[in-house]
This record gives structure tokens, C-alpha cells and sequence, in this order.
């Protein structure tokens, strides 16, 4: 009878939300195949996914929670160069790519939560022991993951799942692990990140992002020099990268951001989540933990730049570390502020046309010398919405499916009628 | 060394159990001492008030209590619990709640909301659940909205339940931030300036809201106040701060003539004497 | 410890949880001992690279000054005008930039560093050439300040009413559209133009340093160390004259002036034979063009902040700003003032860094820029003290890491030091913890 109750609970806003997701998926996926759509198209719409994947993050850790940062493309980065060496490594026939990126981050995701249950016996923990003793749970599964378990599992895992060229469930597999991988690195790096730079204020955040990002950019550059990842090939960026991202899996992976952000701000952390962009010190005083609602946020939005980055780099099959310039890290925080804060309708439309609008209309119908005039009007634009309209293009609306939930208010007596209700 | 001891009340007050203990309480910010031996004893289900002219530490006081600072020396025990060091929001989850001088409601959420995240501590299900949705995140979301309608309904509240809570007047939102704080489920309360901005008729209500709920929710309740009129009438003993230190301490109408007191007043604010 | 583990069983309510931890001291003690393994690592590398070549790390740390000393006077806009307005002036690099391109013109277009020479010719090279690189600096200290009030005026202002975020994301904005005008073809272009040096680099080493100049910044370093000596220990016995004079800005340029000056030199005259290793280090006039024009400049703003009434009323507006307006100072303007201030170091920090570097072009302000904020941060934001030092750090930090770790990690390393500082020490070496009224 558990059945029973799952269906009272569709609701319409959920059920058209549903139908009208599957139509979209339907309709793409036959122009796609019919070969209505061109490349450059398509290129455009998986690029608009990307990028929206990873304004949700920001709307989220921004818009929701209300800490101001410009981490995210740090974390698009780190995500889509994770996923592209574990696949990249499958097909030659390297199958440690994968035991060590996603087997490995599992293990240190074990380590974490009994890390955390081990901390959570003790009280007046310093932000650096809390950091120190997670960087060693981290160091210690990967290097168990490198050690031990690739040797062990990664020629089985290989022939298990159909070598270097698997064939199409093979393929989803290695690739599902792959863009778990680098998303699950992404939000394991953010994590430790997050623990001593959360408890700053909203300013010394912002740049300790930006500093974060500009670090991930030297790191790419060097990826072959300092680093031992000689198939990234560092600056001159890395080839090679089968491109696996069908529509399928774009459609699958932005509805999956959309849902479980959704779910999570209708949930109680949600609340908790909004309340400390509320007011933070009233969040503390109602007994919400508040560095926890943080690094939630904060970690979560960073998966979902990490999982848009896998995505991107199976698309267009080859990473630069250019793409990942702090420059470019504030494109997301334009399409959040146009959208409008605190609302993942805005962030989505604004997304997609962002990308539709700048890198293929503007693209086919201006002349080349437009673009060096691209990043002029960028910041005029962005500061005139900000002295115009701050709330955005969208201010708080949502689609019905996406908005809060408004109970039913309950017929009731009152014990104290309601008085006074004009202000003094 | 506790400077005034808290006055002796009925036998049957004196044989409740001591629920905040404060002792030698002494806080510098930098080289400025805001509170110097401050100490003071709650008994359960007291109604006491904190008075004193503007600038007196009152509010400092409070927020040692409740950990927005962590207490240069000295101690506060409640129920028994030493509460200097603890952070601020493990304070409140051990049953301690406040109100604020300007209101600091979350605007931006409903008015439900405000109150469904004095539940948050105990919502009872984690993330895998807040993610998905399933039956278990439903049924404790229920549960959860239905104690906080009830919050809501004892305060008059619950037509506007939906409402933003910053497009509230200013009299429901007292009553919402009021709302907010009992359902942290505290058995010590306090109240910062509650009667802020109101009127005399407006404080009689208060009076008799803050009666309620003390009965209704089985609470011990400290009150800082500098409108006479609802501490002379409502509070069961004071203690008066005047630069950080206690200057005086008793019944209602002792400390109001209790000459310090007199002074500390008129030499400060006397037009705050109603 | 054990407490913790024998508690393996859920405990019941909230409370119970709260009340059955142990104390962490142990394992703050432990992670706090790691770190300090990895910093007696770190310090064992550095240990180890002067050993191995004294002359080279010593070069290296002289490299550092000069860079630390340019990093000063950009960290100095970004802390005044926290300390003032708690704005990060994410634009405060790019009126760097503007300042280095309009020194790029004076000199190139304008000629404005020889012109003392023009008007009176027989003035010594020497003289006149220096007149005329001080008019330079000065042009771009104008223009830079100018540029920093006129941003302040138009971009910051109508938002002082708004949360802080919206100005914040306002001087991103502003930061991104000088960048960017500035790469268009007709302004800055976005190519990295070789810069004119104003003077021609000479490169001092053993045997090039007069005597007299060494003993010269020797002897003007004993002399204000004496006089500082002497001048506290007589303030402290009440004498009023020397407590007004013991921060005389005189005293103090001696000291920094001198001080600096006397140890730059002494290393690179030196010229010793050790183990077979020769200690030769050199400096170039540049170095000590920069040390001296950071120095001068920042002894002025001491003087400005300390002794005057505009220093005054910034000092009060910046603790406390309702409480300035209602003792009468006009906050809009001592505002106006610290941008301009601000803005004017950061200026002729342009004109130091093209000097030293050769190069100008339109992102050359991003990267300084952030640097010297976060030696603002390290020393403390909102500290003008901590803002020196922590550029001297900054300069440290750099030129070591490119030289021990590697070149392109320097930056990484830069950053890491932001991190790192924000996790062991927030408030930075002469900062306080912000504090918040409830």
C-alpha cells in the first residue's frame, strides 16, 4: 500500500514538469538524430547545459546560501580534466584511470564519513586540525587506490566491462564512473578547501575562491611538469579524449542537478541553507550549524561545476587550461546576477541564452572584430543591472515545479486573537 | 565572590532546582571591560529581569550566555553545564532561546519557515532522504509542519502563514521572533528588550503574553528591559547593571528606590523612569 | 580518548551528544605539530638552497625586496580603503595599470623625463634626470588617483546604501571594463608593448659602491636609530617634545631609508670567497630607485595618516563612521581622499613595476594586484604597518618559490600563502578579529 501513497503525492506542478522534460528530450533527440540539427548546434546546446550546470552550483552556494564565491570553474576545471584522464586512460588500456578516480574516491568518501563521525566525540576542534585530519584521509585512500587496489582491480575491471573499446553498456558504464569520478574529486577537493575558508567573511571568501581558481590554472599548465600527468600534456592541452557526451547523457545529468538541488532546498537544510544568507548570526541563535549549511552548499554546488566539466570535456574531446582562465570564472556569477539570485528558473533560462545568444547568434551574425568589444559590454551590463535591477531578470519568481511549497493552512482556534495589528 | 546574592523568594521557589548559575562573569573587548563580576543564580520557572541605563552591558551579558562571545573569565553553568567555549548554536539546541532587540527575523522566508527551522536540529532525517524525497522525508516534513502550525496558531499567526515574514507589522513580527524562539523547545529564555517600540496598551498585552507562555511552556525566563513598566509589573526580582557591574539586586520595589539606582538613571537617561 | 570511544552507542538526545565529547586539545596539539613539520620541511628547503649557494638565495631574497617594496604600495590602496569602507577594490590593480601606460606616454610621447634638461642645460645628468622621473611618477600618481576618485564617485557610491555584495561585484565590474577598454585597438591595445626605460640601468656589484655611500646610509641609520633610542626612552620618562617627535616622519625615513638602504649595499659589496663559492651579488639602480621611491612615499602617507588632520579624521572614519559624521567630519570626502591616496600609490607602483619589468600590457594589473591584496590580508587588512609587511612577504614568498620550487608555480604558491595565512592566522599579523555588534 506503500504504492498507493507514492501516487498521492504527484503533484501537478511535478507531473507537467515531468512530461514537459520527457517532450524536450523527445523532440531534441529527434532532430538530433535526423540530423536537423548541425554540429555547431549542438555544440551550443550542450555547452548551454554545461554552463547552466555550473550557475546552479554558483545560484546555489551565491543565490541560497549567500556566500559570494568565484570558485566554481576552479571546480568545472578540476571535474573535467578528472574525467577525461580516467577515460582517456581506459582507451589504452588503462584501467587505473578508473579504480583510482572512482573506486578511489569512494574509499576516501568512506574515510571522510568515519573521519567525521571520529570528530564529531570531540569539542574545540581548531579549523586546522579538522582540515589536517581529512587531508589525511584523502592522501591515505588514494594512495591505498593507487597502491593497492589498481594493480589488483584494474585489469578485471578492464576485461569486465570489454576493454579499451567497450561496447555501448560497457561504455556507459565507464563513462557513468568517470563523470562520478571527477565530480566526487571536485567536491573532495572542495571540501577540504571549504573547512578553514567557510568560517571568513563573505569578502575574504570571494578572493580565497578566485586565489583557489588561479591555483587550479597554474596546476593545469603544469600538469606535465609538476604534476605526474604526463597525457595531459599541460599548456598545450590535452587530445585524445573520446567523446562519449550524447544528448542522453546531458539531458540525464542536468535534470539529475536540477532534481536534487530542487529537493534539497525544499527540504529542512534548505531552510537552513537560506536562513544563513538570511541573517547568519540569527541562523546561529536558532540553533543552526552554520559552517555545516555552508560547506553543504558549497560542496555540492562545486560537484555540480565538477560534473558540467566532465560533460564539456567529452563533448568537445579536447581541454585547454585557457578555458579555464579566472576570466572566464565570472561567467557564471553574470548569468546568476541576470537571472536573478535565489532563482534556478533565471539561472537556467539565463544560461542557456547566454550561450545561445553570445557564442552562436552574436557569433554568426557579427563581424570578427566584435569579440575584443564582448568584454567591454559585458561589465556595462553587469553594472547597470546591478544599479537597475540587482534582484535580476527573474528576482525570486520559479517555475511551479521549482517553487517552495506552501502548506495548507489548517482551520484553527486561536488561543490569543490577533491584536494590535497595526504597527505602533 | 558573589556580590549581592540573588534574593530569597518563597520556600517553594527556593526549592527548585538552579537552572543558570552564572559566576565572576568578567568579558574585555580589547582593553575596554564591558562586564566585571557579574554573577547571578536562576532558579527554575523565575521570572527575573536585567535593567540598567543604556550602555550597561545588559546585552553583553546575553550574549556571553549564549555564546555570540566566548567569555574572557569566569562562568556559566546552566543546568549544572559549564556553557563558556561552547559555540553559539550547540548552546541553543541545549535549551537555551532568544529574542533580539531589533528583530531579526528571515525576512525573505514565510512565516511557516521561520518556525520550521527551529526544528532543523531535530528534523530526524539526513541527507540521502532530504535528497530523494521518499516517504520517510514526507512524513517527518508533516510532522514537522504540523508542531510549527501549532506554534503558529497559539500566537494568532497561522492565517499568514504563508505571508513573507518581512511583510509582517511590526507587532506580528515580535509575536513570530517570540514563536520562533519557543520552538527551539527551551526551558530558559531571554528576552532582549521585547518591548521595544511599543506602546503602554501594547505593553499590557506583552505582560500577558509573556504570563502565557511562561505557564504554557513550563519556561524560566530572563528579561532585559529599560521601560519600567513592564519590569516593575512582571519580573519577580532584578538585578541592576550599571558600567559592566551589578549595582543593585532585590524585589521590584526595593531596587526602585534603592538611591544607586536612582542615580544611575538620572545621572544617564531619567526620562526612561514611566 | 577513551570516554569517546566506550560511548560507541548512539547517544539519546541532542544534549547527551553534546555533553560526551572530550576535549580536543590532543588533536590539536597532534595537527598542529604536522604543520609544523611541513613548515620546518619548507624551511629545511630554503635552508638547504642557501647552503648550497649563499650568493644565489641571498640574490634571490634581494630580488624579493625589490618586488615586496612594489607590492607595498598597491597592498596600501587596498587596506586603506577596507579599513574604510570594507571594499575589496577589485579595480585597485587596474588604476596600476593605468598608471604604468600613462607613464608609458609621458615618457615616450611627452619626453617628460628629460625635461629639466631641456629647460636648463647645463644641469648635471644626474640631477636632472632624477627631477625628471620624479615628475614622471608623479604625473601617473595624479592621473591613478584621479581615476580611483572618479571610480569611487560613480561606481561605489550610488551602492553605499546597498549590501556590500552589490559593490563588490560593481568593482569586478569596473575591473573587467578598464581591462577591456583598455585592450581596444584605439586605448591600451591588447599587446605587451616593451616600456622606455626613464633611466638607463646600472648594475652595482663589489667594487662599483662608493664608499661614501655606504657609509653615508650606514651613518643615517645609526643616526635615527639613535635618535629613535633616545627619543622613546624620553617620552617614556614623560618628556612631552619627545613624545610629539618620536614618530616624526624624519626619524622614521632615516630609519627605513637608511636602514634598507645600508643592507642593500653592504651585501652587494660584498665580495668573499668561501668554500670556493663567491658571494657576488648585485643590485641595480632600479632596486634602489624602488626601495627609495616606497620608502619615501610611504613615510609620507605615515605622515599624512599620523600627524594631520586628514590622517586624523580617516583614522576615526575607519573605526567608526556614524560616530565621524556626527563629530563633524565629512566622511564622503575623507573617502574621496583615501581613494585618491590609494589610487596615487598604486600609480606610481605602475610606473616602478614597468621600470623594473620592461613590460607593459592590459592585464599586467590582475596578478599584482591580487598578490598585493593578499599581502594586505597577511599583514593584517585594514593595518597600514601589516600592509608593508606583508608585501615584503608577498615578495619573499615569490621569488623564492620561483627559484627553489619553480617559476610557474610561484603564482600557485602566492596564493597557497592566502589559504594558508586565512587558515592558521585570519586576522593577519597586526589585524583584529572584525567584530559584530548583535
Amino acid at each position: 500500500m506503500a504504492i498507493l501513497k507514492v501516487f498521492k503525492r504527484i503533484r501537478k506542478p511535478n507531473l507537467y514538469f515531468t512530461l514537459v522534460a520527457l517532450a524536450i528530450y523527445i523532440i531534441v533527440q529527434v532532430l538530433l538524430s535526423a540530423g536537423l540539427l548541425n554540429d555547431f548546434w549542438r555544440g551550443i546546446l550542450f555547452w548551454g547545459a554545461a554552463i547552466t550546470m555550473v550557475s546552479l552550483g554558483l545560484n546555489l552556494i551565491y543565490g541560497f546560501n549567500g556566500q559570494f564565491s568565484l570558485g566554481q570553474y576552479g571546480f568545472y576545471a578540476i571535474g573535467a580534466y578528472a574525467a577525461a584522464d580516467i577515460t582517456y586512460r581506459w582507451v589504452n588500456s588503462d584501467a587505473s584511470g578508473v579504480v583510482v578516480g572512482f573506486l578511489g574516491s569512494l574509499l576516501v568518501l568512506l574515510f571522510f564519513m568515519g573521519i567525521g563521525a571520529f570528530l564529531k566525540r570531540f569539542y574545540g576542534l581548531l579549523p586546522l586540525t579538522k582540515f589536517m585530519a581529512y587531508l589525511v584521509a584523502t592522501f591515505a585512500g588514494y594512495f591505498i587506490a593507487v597502491k593497492f587496489l589498481a594493480p589488483a582491480l584494474g585489469p578485471t575491471l578492464m576485461q569486465l566491462l570489454g576493454g579499451p573499446y567497450p561496447g555501448a553498456v560497457g561504455r556507459q558504464i565507464v563513462f557513468l564512473m568517470a563523470l562520478l569520478g571527477g565530480a566526487t574529486i571536485a567536491g573532495i577537493t572542495s571540501y577540504l578547501f571549504g573547512i578553514p575558508v567557510l568560517e571568513l567573511g563573505s569578502d575574504y571568501f570571494g578572493i580565497a575562491t578566485l586565489g583557489f581558481t588561479i591555483i587550479v590554472k597554474v596546476l593545469l599548465d603544469n600538469t606535465d611538469t609538476l604534476l605526474p600527468f604526463p597525457e595531459m600534456k599541460g599548456a598545450r592541452g590535452m587530445v585524445g579524449i573520446p567523446a562519449w557526451t550524447t544528448w542522453t547523457w546531458v539531458f540525464i545529468t542536468l535534470m539529475a542537478v536540477i532534481v536534487i538541488m530542487r529537493n534539497l532546498l525544499h527540504s529542512s537544510y534548505g531552510r537552513a541553507i537560506v536562513s544563513v544568507r538570511e541573517d547568519e548570526r540569527a541562523a546561529t541563535l536558532v540553533g543552526i550549524d552554520v559552517a555545516s549549511a555552508k560547506i553543504m552548499a558549497f560542496v555540492l554546488g562545486s560537484v555540480f561545476a565538477g560534473l558540467a566539466g566532465g560533460i564539456r570535456a567529452h563533448d568537445v574531446a579536447f581541454l585547454h587550461p585557457n578555458t579555464f582562465n579566472f576570466i572566464q570564472s565570472f561567467n557564471p556569477l553574470i548569468i546568476v546576477v541576470f537571472g536573478g539570485l535565489g532563482s534556478m528558473t533565471g539561472t537556467i533560462f539565463t544560461g542557456f541564452l547566454w550561450i545561445f545568444v553570445l557564442e552562436g547568434l552574436l557569433r554568426l551574425i557579427l563581424p570578427p572584430g566584435f569579440e575584443t568589444w564582448r568584454f567591454v559590454v559585458y561589465p556595462l551590463m553587469l553594472l547597470l543591472m546591478m544599479l537597475l535591477r540587482p534582484e535580476g531578470l527573474f528576482g525570486s519568481y520559479e517555475v511551479p515545479f521549482l517553487r517552495r511549497l506552501l502548506p495548507p493552512i489548517p482551520a484553527r482556534k486561536s488561543s490569543l486573537e490577533g491584536q494590535s495589528e497595526e504597527v505602533a | 565572590m558573589t556580590i549581592l546574592p540573588r534574593p530569597t523568594m518563597s520556600p517553594e521557589v527556593e526549592a527548585r532546582p538552579v537552572i543558570l548559575e552564572i559566576t565572576d562573569l568578567t568579558h574585555f573587548f580589547g582593553n575596554l571591560r564591558a562586564v566585571y563580576n557579574f554573577s547571578m543564580q536562576l532558579k527554575q520557572g523565575e521570572l527575573v529581569g536585567l535593567i540598567g541605563p543604556n550602555g550597561a552591558g545588559k546585552t553583553t551579558v546575553f550574549n556571553l550566555i549564549t555564546g555570540v562571545y566566548h567569555a574572557s573569565e569566569g562562568s556559566i553553568k546552566y543546568r549544572g553545564v559549564e556553557l563558556v567555549g561552547l559555540p553559539s548554536h550547540e548552546i541553543i539546541q541545549m535549551g537555551i532561546a532568544r529574542t533580539f532587540q531589533n528583530i531579526r527575523l528571515f525576512s525573505n522566508l514565510t512565516v511557516l519557515d521561520n518556525v520550521r527551522i527551529a526544528y532543523h536540529p531535530h528534523v530526524g532525517y539526513g541527507i540521502p532522504h532530504a535528497l530523494w524525497h521518499g516517504p520517510y522525508y514526507h512524513k517527518r516534513e508533516d510532522e514537522v509542519t504540523a508542531l510549527a502550525q501549532e506554534y503558529l496558531d497559539i500566537f494568532g499567526l497561522l492565517e499568514r502563514q504563508n505571508d513573507r515574514a518581512g511583510s509582517l507589522p511590526y507587532g506580528l513580527q515580535r509575536r513570530l521572533e517570540i514563536a520562533r524562539a519557543l520552538a527551539t523547545r527551551p526551558q530558559l529564555l531571554i528576552l532582549d528588550e521585547p518591548a521595544a517600540g511599543m506602546n503602554p496598551q501594547e505593553i499590557d498585552e506583552l505582560m500577558e503574553l509573556i504570563h502565557f507562555i511562561r505557564e504554557r511552556f513550563n519556561l524560566t525566563i530572563l528579561l532585559v528591559e529599560h521601560r519600567m513598566r513592564l519590569v516593575m509589573n512582571i519580573c519577580e526580582w532584578l538585578t541592576v547593571m550599571d558600567f559592566g557591574q551589578i549595582i543593585s539586586r532585590g524585589l521590584p520595589e526595593e531596587v526602585r528606590n534603592d538611591p544607586k539606582v536612582i542615580e544611575a538613571y538620572l545621572g544617564r537617561q531619567s526620562a526612561l523612569l514611566k | 580518548m577513551t570516554a569517546a570511544l566506550s560511548s560507541l552507542k548512539k547517544p539519546k538526545t541532542r544534549e547527551e551528544a553534546i555533553l560526551s565529547r572530550s576535549n580536543a586539545r590532543w588533536l590539536n596539539r597532534l595537527a598542529q605539530g604536522l604543520f609544523a613539520l611541513f613548515a620546518l620541511f619548507v624551511l629545511y628547503i630554503l635552508i638547504k638552497g642557501f647552503i648550497a649557494s649563499p650568493a644565489v638565495f641571498l640574490q634571490q631574497v634581494l630580488n624579493g625586496l625589490q618586488l615586496g617594496f612594489i607590492y607595498a604600495l598597491i597592498a596600501l590602496g587596498y587596506t586603506m580603503v577596507y579599513g574604510i569602507v570594507r571594499l575589496i577594490n577589485f579595480a585597485h590593480g587596474d588604476v596600476f595599470m593605468v598608471g604604468a601606460f600613462t607613464s608609458l606616454y609621458t615618457i615616450s610621447i611627452l619626453d617628460l623625463h628629460r625635461w629639466p634638461l631641456r629647460i636648463w642645460p647645463g644641469i648635471p645628468e644626474t640631477l636632472g634626470t632624477l627631477i625628471g622621473v620624479v615628475t614622471v611618477i608623479l604625473v601617473s600618481m595624479v592621473t591613478s588617483g584621479f581615476l580611483a576618485v572618479t571610480i569611487e564617485r560613480f561606481a561605489y557610491r550610488p551602492l553605499r546604501s546597498r549590501p556590500r555584495i552589490a559593490a563588490l561585484i560593481t568593482a569586478i565590474g569596473v575591473s573587467f571594463f578598464l581591462e577591456y577598454f583598455g585592450a581596444l585597438p584605439f586605448v591600451f591595445t591588447n599587446n605587451y608593448i616593451t616600456y622606455p626605460r626613464s633611466f638607463d640601468i646600472v648594475v652595482y656589484r663589489a667594487g662599483t659602491i662608493s664608499n661614501l655611500a655606504l657609509g653615508g646610509m650606514w651613518g643615517l641609520f645609526g643616526a635615527a636609530l639613535l635618535a629613535q633610542a633616545v627619543l622613546i626612552a624620553l617620552s617614556r620618562k614623560g618628556n612631552l617634545t619627545a613624545q610629539a617627535w618620536k614618530d616624526h616622519p624624519l626619524v622614521r625615513f632615516g630609519l627605513l631609508f637608511g636602514g634598507f638602504m645600508a643592507a642593500v649595499l653592504t651585501l652587494t659589496n660584498l665580495h668573499v670567497e668561501m668554500n670556493g663559492k663567491l658571494w657576488d651579488l648585485t643590485a641595480s639602480n632600479i632596486m634602489l630607485v624602488i626601495m627609495g621611491s616606497s620608502i619615501v612615499l610611504q613615510v609620507v602617507l605615515h605622515y599624512i595618516v599620523r600627524q594631520t588632520r586628514l590622517g586624523k579624521a580617516m583614522r576615526a572614519a575607519a573605526y567608526d563612521k556614524p560616530a565621524s559624521r556626527l563629530m563633524g567630519i565629512n566622511v564622503d570626502s575623507v573617502i574621496t581622499a583615501t581613494f585618491a591616496l590609494g589610487g596615487g600609490l598604486a600609480g606610481a607602483a605602475g610606473v616602478l613595476y614597468a621600470t623594473a619589468f620592461k613590460q607593459v600590457y592590459y592585464l599586467m594589473g590582475i596578478i599584482p594586484g591580487l598578490k598585493a591584496f593578499v599581502a594586505a590580508v597577511i599583514g593584517g587588512i585594514g593595518s597600514i604597518p601589516g600592509a608593508f609587511l606583508g608585501a615584503l612577504i608577498m615578495g619573499q614568498a615569490e621569488v623564492l618559490s620561483a627559484g627553489y620550487i619553480s617559476t610557474p608555480m610561484r603564482d600557485a604558491v602566492s596564493f597557497s600563502l592566502l589559504i594558508l595565512v586565512l587558515l592558521v592566522w585570519p586576522q593577519g599579523i597586526f589585524g583584529e578579529p572584525p567584530g559584530e555588534k548583535v
